[in-house]
């Protein structure tokens, strides 16, 4: 651990790095709640994995593979949304097509641009260390359009969340709630493309999200442990992958993961005592 | 009495499979009306029909003189089935204010874009839906710890905080033992001095000492004042032999 904050103090990558994970970790802690209480995990998942076709198509022709992730992510987002809330037979159906469907237009486009296979797995996987220190910026500002959304409509996505027939009813806008929700889980994806790559991307927008459902419980509170308990893990990942030399991405999902487990056992202890 | 709810020769399906046929209904202010029948014979469609959920294939309903989806912001709605899940985390209290949603969004959809904080008056409104289903000492509480009866009475207050002119109930007392039945019908009796209500019920015998009418709903509708419900129409109703049990409440 000395060893990482000696690195820390001396090389800009590493924080870089770390103010990667922080920017991260507030996004996955706000929208996560979300995901979790509405259960639409397979949903985010989904949106995630349609990703790569967006980067893929965006590095073929010369584009920031982020924005073309965007884009992507924005659209599988929208289309997922449209088909659950007005052909919801098809939906699973739907999800899963997209998400095979957008990794092999993805591998298909960057198969076919030299060097892909580094890429390839960095944007499958993550990787925190090697966040251009501009993209920075571009997390900041999905942070700040993610906090703003969810401070002007919380109550909004909250009556949708908690029961879309009685907010349809009390003549909220259903539909645009909904879709705004699975937009803002799309930038969250985005902005957590570059910390744990976008198959790993599941772990940290749900399970700091539910370990913090065991301890408290309003979506408010569950926001703010959220955010603290991902800030923690990433910061723990990337520090005890730096050592061994280990990709720091898996790392943090293990150790999230570890977290989830332990955090389950003692709450349903405590429970039960 | 001035009519607030108009249905004619309303005819719905799913598919193929006919659920509502030739139905008219005429209900008046103020009137309590307990929608009755079978499993299965319309009575839950008919309530989403009135509510602009679900649209008649033929046949036209209006509520307070607009279609049903304009006038949903006056209509109070307590589903049979709650639509989330029971471990959610949200309070009591929080519950009954998303119930004044309707409130602002009956300014049109500029008016669902505005941040929506419960001021003053929105406040006082949520102490008085509370205090009025007798559950201000739960209002702290997580929906999840709450007794069936609780439950019901927090989605009753969630109804009742916009202040609506006509309050449906879907089955509110399936889930419920006989004592919380009796003292959600008589708290409904008392909110009928000030709102019209449907009840839909698969008890007829309990009802009927509510309720002013009772809508017999079996894919046709009969309606007959609760002084004439006796053996014969319950057995032309569900067009088999049914026991009545007295109800000494």
């Amino acid at each position: 651990m000395s060893e990482f904050l000696h690195a820390l103090i001396n090389y800009q990558f590493l924080q870089i790095a770390l103010l990667a994970g922080i920017l991260a970790s507030i996004g996955c802690g706000v929208i996560g709640p979300y995901v979790v209480v509405k259960r639409i995990t397979f949903i985010a998942g989904g949106i995630a994995h349609s990703v790569l076709g967006g980067m893929g198509v965006a590095l073929f022709y010369g584009f920031d593979p982020l924005s073309g992730a965007l884009v992507s992510a924005v659209l599988a987002a929208i289309l997922i949304g449209w088909v659950r809330l007005n052909w919801r037979t098809g939906e699973d159906i739907l999800i899963g097509a997209l998400w095979a469907i957008g990794m092999a237009v993805g591998i298909l486009f960057i198969s076919r641009i030299p060097g892909y296979q580094a890429d390839l797995i960095s944007y499958l996987f993550g990787n925190i260390l090697l966040v251009p220190p501009q993209e920075l910026w571009f997390m900041a500002a999905l942070d700040a359009t993610l906090l703003l959304v969810v401070g002007l409509w919380h109550r909004q996505i909250l009556a949708v969340v908690f029961d879309e027939e009685q907010a349809l009813l009390r003549g909220l806008p259903v539909t645009f709630f909904y879709l705004l929700l699975l937009v803002l889980i799309a930038l969250t994806v985005v902005l957590l493309i570059h910390v744990v790559g976008l198959i790993l991307v599941l772990a940290l927008l749900t399970l700091p999200a539910a370990i913090a459902s065991q301890y408290v419980h309003s979506l408010i509170r569950m926001m703010l442990i959220a955010s603290l308990l991902s800030i923690t893990l990433t910061t723990l990942g990337l520090a005890m992958s730096y050592q061994p030399n280990l990709p720091p991405g898996p790392s943090i999902v293990l150790l999230t993961g570890l977290a989830y487990v332990l955090s389950s056992l003692f709450s349903r202890r405590r429970r039960s005592a | 009495m001035k009519e607030v709810i108009r249905i004619r020769d309303l005819s719905f399906g799913f598919g193929d499979l006919s659920v509502l046929e030739h139905i008219d209904l005429a209900v008046q202010e103020r009137e309590f009306l307990g929608i009755v029948g079978p499993n299965a014979g319309g009575k839950s469609t008919l309530l989403k029909l009135i509510l602009g959920l679900l649209e008649p294939a033929r046949g036209g309903i209006e509520v307070l003189g607009k279609r049903p989806a304009a006038a949903r912001h006056q209509i109070g709605y307590v589903p049979q089935y709650p639509g989330f899940a029971r471990d959610f985390p949200i309070t009591v209290r929080q519950v009954v204010e998303l119930g004044l949603l309707g409130r602002r969004a009956d300014r049109g959809l500029l008016g669902c874009l505005l941040p929506m904080r419960p001021n003053g008056e929105g406040r006082a409104r949520v102490e008085r839906a509370l205090r009025e289903v007798e559950i201000e000492s739960l209002a702290a509480r997580q929906i999840g710890c709450l007794s069936g009866g609780q439950l019901q009475r927090v989605l009753l207050a969630r109804a009742l905080v916009a202040d609506p002119r006509i309050l449906l109930l879907d089955e509110p007392t399936s889930n419920v033992d006989q004592r919380a039945e009796n003292e959600i019908f008589d708290l409904l009796k008392t909110l009928n001095e000030r709102m019209t209500i449907l009840v839909v019920s698969h008890d007829i015998a309990f009802v009927s000492s509510y309720v002013n009418r009772v809508a017999c709903i079996n894919r046709t509708l009969l309606c007959h004042p609760t002084a004439e419900i006796d053996g014969d129409l319950i057995h032309e109703l569900y067009g088999e032999h049914v026991s009545m049990v007295a109800h000494r409440h």
